[in-house]
């Protein structure tokens, strides 16, 4: 009995084909398929943002989206963020500022962060917040991740 | 080996690499998701575990049929307690910490459940859906018993009892349990500390304010579950592969459930996604072993959201009294206060260390604490950052809120007449350690938060102290010499927020090297030295004590080293910034990596393990200035401004060190205002899930301006001193101050929600 699909897609500029149950989550896709497990689940009910991926351009949990969905669909995850130049200025940002204890959320934290700077690259304080507040971080208190992503945004404008 | 407990006391001096900020070492594998966490261990072969959980509050269990769950194809293999070795051990219930017997229950039940997410069985399979679809099948029939559910049933002597054969014992004041009643209760402990006349001291006071508070359960928080991989190979070698707070403790938890020896057991830590206390136990290691066991295969174990919140330990909740009396020069004259801590299902509350911090800050010479461990049918509590602590300092420091007010005193005023200095007397007796209280308070005053306008109308400041012994214990630390004249270095300290950087500036502080030139590991129970948990507030300082001692050894056996190759004894060499001097000949000059390359044809190699214990423990001070504003119509709280003021002694690494102000203040924010427990009359939480457990966002705090005040602690080499833990002790009373002078009542009972805000506003109006 045939109880899996075959999904093609686009993960991180790759042309990636997985198969996959019906009932599975694009989240278990991509850790327990795909072994990219930058992508985290800290609650597989899309409220702490941990498992956050690019899809078309747009930044959505993993876990509320099933594995078929992504058929078709171009999919930025954590691996796909730094570049054989290295690290993205968000993660160079976070680096340098802190922004991270444990790290869990972090993945989650620059994918979202990068669905921001793409569309607007002068984000303030407060649309920063207001933009992060689908992910929950416990450990630093946000301080630091905010000024990690204020940072990045003054790198990327200095690199243009 | 060596063990560092000699106070060196001669620290004043900068450092050349602790007090800056390098990079971490393990950062870049965790800004592009390659670090690997427990939740991502991968063994080929591997099945999936999943539990099945009580559905009750309180019910014997009569009967498991575990039939339709085996029959589920892709089923390989189902465990109940029967399989649990340990139950043939008596329970004691003295011992409150990692109690085997306990920590069984919690997995799987013997006889009976005693709350709503215990464990009672759990199945194997090719799938996690598959095994979690085969829990469900397990058919448990229950004999549901009557529940106790709130601290003040719990107390009533007719009152439902959780565990018919538990008594009531004497907490002593090393929180050792002595027989006590000999009767059945649910009050488990019963501490007492006393100094002085207090009804003598009540009678000395111009004022006196007292008040009842109340908090609700808060759980830690961590954004990654619970996890364990375990494989139980035919030789009975068992490898876990898990994240937790301290490989060691877990592997003697784990080897004392399953009645093996622990060099039976191997831990191999991956990274950890937050802990806080709550990776201090384990409540799936066992469990896979025994389904590997029985299946053959390795078995990964992860735990939902809801199971986190409804099989772990959160924090107690708790029903407190708190009186303080002052002279009318402002001086305390006596403190009496009342503890009764919700244990859960267990005995082991944090009551004692509640009482043992909460009046800490202050010169007290009359003072009463009585404190209750009282378990009732909800899951087991377990420490929570600086754990009772904040709990009771919320009574404490509202209280001393309220006196100033009475003595028309500036509250941080009060606070500065009544700090306590070393050597005075906590509640318990023992003497205060070194510890700049003073220095905060005076840091607190003078900044400029603390003189700015409110600004605007239902605004309110609230200034809060907030005390924390801190830990030492054991740590190890290995070193070894590569050939480039790099150093690696292995802890067994799991590092959970920028460890492995703090404790590499040890060794490059000691060796005159940058703290690039270290090569940090977390090493696993067969590769490092006995080390106790990440936590305490203990990594930096005591497992920082390890490699000094270790990076000593490597320094004296380099210059001996240095030596031979000079032909002069190594009294002749001096050692200054990473370059070996010879003093007899001055021009003849060796770097670090030069004595490193010629130590295969000096003596070979190079390595120096080393362990520390430090037995004297500065504690650790925090406080809080904070400005809220509530909105009169919705009865929100927004938290404008916080100032965090802590002793720190020298900063490792300063910006881990503040993000642990940070990040401590948050969680105390979110306790204070967002976070609770609801219940059901049955016993089920309501709100399992990161949706109705409100933690703070990111949109829900401003910026946590971080004042770091510096007195060394003088029992560490470079003065390091515990600093994590504490900074979520001050905001729970910073916060009930500020709402309470935003809106003229007085807010006694945790977390301060919108209908407990519009609650006390409707007070004030009646």
């Amino acid at each position: 009995m045939n109880t899996k699909t075959l999904v093609s897609c686009k993960i991180n500029d790759t042309d990636t084909d997985f198969l996959c149950e019906p009932r599975q989550s694009l989240l278990e896709c991509l850790r327990d398929v795909l072994s990219l497990t930058g992508s985290k689940e800290g609650c597989n009910d899309g409220n702490c943002g941990a498992c956050t991926v690019i899809l078309d351009g747009r930044i959505v949990d993993s876990c509320l989206v099933l594995g078929v969905e992504a058929q078709g669909k171009q999919i930025i995850t954590i691996e796909g963020i730094a570049t054989a130049e290295g690290l993205h200025p968000l993660q160079q940002a976070f680096l340098e500022q802190a922004a991270l204890q444990c790290g869990i959320c972090t993945p989650g934290f620059i994918v979202a962060a990068k669905g921001l700077l793409d569309r607007e690259p002068k984000a303030d304080e407060h649309r920063i917040r207001h933009w992060l507040a689908g992910n929950l971080c416990r450990c630093t208190g946000y301080d630091k991740i905010v000024r990690a992503v204020l940072q990045a945004e003054e790198m990327q404008a200095k690199k243009k | 080996m060596t063990t560092t407990e000699r106070p060196i006391a001669q620290n004043a001096a900068p450092y050349r690499v602790l007090g800056t900020r390098p990079l971490r070492h393990d950062g870049v594998d965790k800004v592009t998701g390659r670090a690997k966490y427990g939740v991502d261990a991968s063994v080929p072969g591997m099945l999936y575990g999943a539990v099945l959980r009580s559905p009750h509050a309180h019910a014997r269990i009569l009967h498991i049929d575990t039939a339709a769950a085996e029959a589920l194809p892709g089923v390989k293999g189902v465990v109940t307690a029967k399989d649990m070795g340990i139950y043939q051990r008596p329970l004691d219930y003295a011992q409150t910490m990692r109690n085997p017997r306990f920590i069984a229950e919690q997995m799987l039940a013997s006889k009976k459940v005693v709350y709503k997410g215990q464990g009672v069985a759990a199945v194997a399979a090719a799938s996690l859906h598959i095994a979690q679809e085969a829990a469900a099948l397990i058919r448990v029939d229950y004999e549901p018993l009557p529940a106790v559910l709130s601290l003040d049933d719990a107390m009533q002597p007719n009152a439902p009892k959780v565990h018919d054969d538990l008594t009531t014992r004497v907490i002593a004041a090393d929180h050792t349990r002595k027989q006590d009643s000999g009767t059945s209760s649910n009050v488990a402990g019963r501490l007492e500390m006393k100094r002085g006349d207090l009804a003598e001291g009540f009678r000395r006071a111009a004022f006196v304010a007292e008040a009842e508070f109340r908090t609700s359960r808060v759980h830690q928080g961590y954004i990654e579950p619970h996890n364990a991989t375990a494989y139980w190979a035919p030789d009975g070698k068992i490898t876990i592969w898990n994240s937790s707070q301290g490989a060691f403790t877990i592997r003697e938890q784990v080897a004392e459930v399953l009645q093996v020896p622990e060099s039976q057991v191997r831990i191999i830590p991956l990274e950890i996604g937050g802990g806080f206390g709550g990776k201090t136990t384990t409540y799936l290691d066992a469990v896979a072993a025994l389904l590997s066991k029985k299946t053959g295969h390795p078995v990964k174990m992860l735990m939902t959201r809801r199971e986190v919140f409804e099989a772990t330990g959160p924090t107690p909740a708790t029903l407190m009294r708190c009186k303080i009396g002052a002279d009318k020069d402002g001086k305390l004259t006596a403190g009496y206060l009342f503890l009764a801590f919700d244990a859960g299902a267990f005995p082991g509350g944090a009551v004692g260390a509640g009482a043992t911090t909460s009046f800490a800050p202050y010169k007290l010479d009359t003072v009463l604490v009585e404190g209750y461990d009282v378990v009732l049918n909800k899951p087991k509590v377990h420490s929570y950052r600086a754990p009772g602590s904040p709990q009771a300092a919320f009574a404490v420091e509202s209280i001393l809120d309220m006196l100033a007010a009475k003595l028309g005193l500036d509250p941080l005023e009060l606070r500065r007449r009544n700090a306590a200095h070393e050597g005075d007397r906590l509640p318990n007796g023992v003497p205060l350690n070194s510890v700049g209280i003073d220095e905060v308070i005076a840091a607190m005053q003078k900044h400029p938060h603390y003189s700015a306008p409110l600004g605007g109308p239902n605004r309110g400041r609230g200034v809060s102290l907030g005390y924390w012994g801190n830990a030492g214990k054991h740590s190890s630390a290995t070193l070894s010499l590569g050939a480039d004249g790099k150093v690696s270095l292995v802890t067994g300290s799991v590092d959970i927020g920028g460890s492995r950087a703090a404790l590499a500036m040890h060794a490059a502080e000691v060796l005159g090297l940058a703290a690039e030139d270290i090569v940090p590991a977390v090493g696993d129970t067969e590769s490092v030295g006995m080390t106790d948990i990440t936590g305490g507030s203990r990594t930096a300082m005591a497992t920082g004590a390890a490699v000094y001692e270790a990076a000593q050894m490597i320094k004296r056996e380099m210059i001996r080293r240095a030596a031979l190759l000079w032909e002069v004894k190594p009294e002749d060499v001096s050692f200054d910034h990473g370059l070996f001097v010879n003093t007899r000949q001055p021009t003849d000059r060796l770097t670090f990596q030069q004595v490193a390359a010629r130590a295969m044809s000096t003596g070979g190699p190079l390595t120096a393990s080393a362990s520390a214990f430090p037995k004297k423990i500065a504690p650790a001070i925090c406080g809080n200035i904070v400005d809220v504003e509530v909105d009169p119509e919705t009865g929100k709280v927004a938290v404008l401004r916080f100032t965090v003021v802590e002793d720190v002694g020298t900063a490792a690494h300063p910006s881990y060190v503040e993000g642990q102000m940070q990040g401590g203040t948050v969680q105390g924010i979110g306790w204070a205002l967002s976070e609770e427990y609801c219940w059901n009359d049955s016993g089920a939480m309501l709100n399992p899930t990161f949706l109705d457990y409100r933690m703070p966002t990111s949109l829900d705090v401003p910026m946590i301006d971080t004042v770091m005040v510096h007195v060394p602690n003088p029992y560490h080499p470079f003065g390091v001193r515990g600093v994590g833990e504490v900074s979520i002790v001050p905001p729970l009373a910073a916060l009930a101050n500020a709402v309470s002078h935003a809106i003229g009542a007085r807010m006694t009972s945790l977390p301060m929600s919108p209908a407990v805000v519009l609650q006390a506003l409707a007070g004030k109006r009646a």
